[in-house]
């Protein structure tokens, strides 16, 4: 019964900030609706035992790459979003197909009782993930570690000033 | 006790709202949240399923979404960054260069 209750709190928050960040105009309070729908996910996280999960789902999502998404918004300053017409036909047919979709599937998923998830049956220990992590998926692991450097490189090449703008700027 | 399913419903309406702030959202910043949801909202039906099937290979697998969804979000704030200083603007409207 706590599982449900803390569940149910959880989730609401999740999907109260996932519907927040839809209806806010200014990027900055969608990146703060974002960190609040990552800090409840994690909370579910640990619900579902997974402990190694949820510590990254904080240190990573809500840490790391929100703060690289505020650092961007206030980088460029980001202001309100312009109000645009898109197609009358996406709103038309887009949105009540969404629901229509989204509704079918949730009924789908909710006819089938029978399987349910117990608290702390699973124990997601960070050793059991390591002993894991490090033996079964040691290959794709350090693919991982090349595609991060990449990454990195690739921002750094894509993020700095083109040769050509520099030297104009060095003679004015 | 919770059912399985709560847990995938919770997926399917996060990663609903993800895809519906793709399609309506004009800022690209915005838009690339969006994307972050969609990713968060199948992580937890991984956690939920590793949970269900008592194989921890789901958490892994989360682990390495994780992994991808930095990366992703490093080199993207990047392409973010070099259309705005190219173009001026972050409204996705006025980045049109490949419409007809």
């Amino acid at each position: 019964m706590l599982h449900l209750i803390l569940f149910s709190v959880f989730g609401l928050v999740c999907v109260a900030g996932a519907v927040n960040l839809l209806l806010q105009r200014h990027p900055i309070n969608s990146a703060l609706s974002l960190v609040v729908v990552m800090g409840a996910l994690a909370v579910e996280y640990l619900l579902l035992g997974a402990e190694f999960v949820a510590a990254v789902q904080v240190i990573v999502y809500a840490g790391a790459i929100m703060v690289l998404f505020v650092f961007v918004i206030m980088l460029l300053n980001a202001g309100e979003e312009e109000h645009t017409h898109g197609s009358r036909v996406a709103w038309l047919l887009g949105l009540p197909g969404m629901l229509a979709v989204t509704v079918l599937i949730c009924w789908g998923l909710i006819q089938d009782q029978t399987s349910s998830v117990r608290i702390g049956e699973l124990p997601g220990h960070p050793a059991d993930i390591a002993q894991l992590l490090f033996h079964q998926f040691l290959l794709p692991f350090e693919v991982t570690s090349i595609l991060v450097l990449i990454a990195i490189m690739g921002a750094v090449v894509l993020a700095a000033r083109p040769e050509s703008v520099r030297e104009t700027k060095r003679e004015h | 006790m919770v059912p399985l399913s709560y847990y995938l419903v919770l997926s399917g309406i996060l990663f609903a709202c993800g895809v519906t702030g793709f399609l309506i959202k004009r800022n690209i910043i915005s838009i690339f949240m969006s994307i972050e949801l969609m990713l968060n909202g199948v992580n937890l039906s991984f956690v939920a399923f590793a949970a269900h099937w008592q194989q921890l290979s789901g958490q892994v697998f989360v682990f390495f979404v994780m992994v991808v969804a930095a990366a992703e979000a490093a080199v993207g704030l990047a392409i973010i960054i070099a259309v705005f200083r190219t173009r001026e603007t972050l409204n996705i409207d006025q980045v049109n260069l490949l419409k007809l």
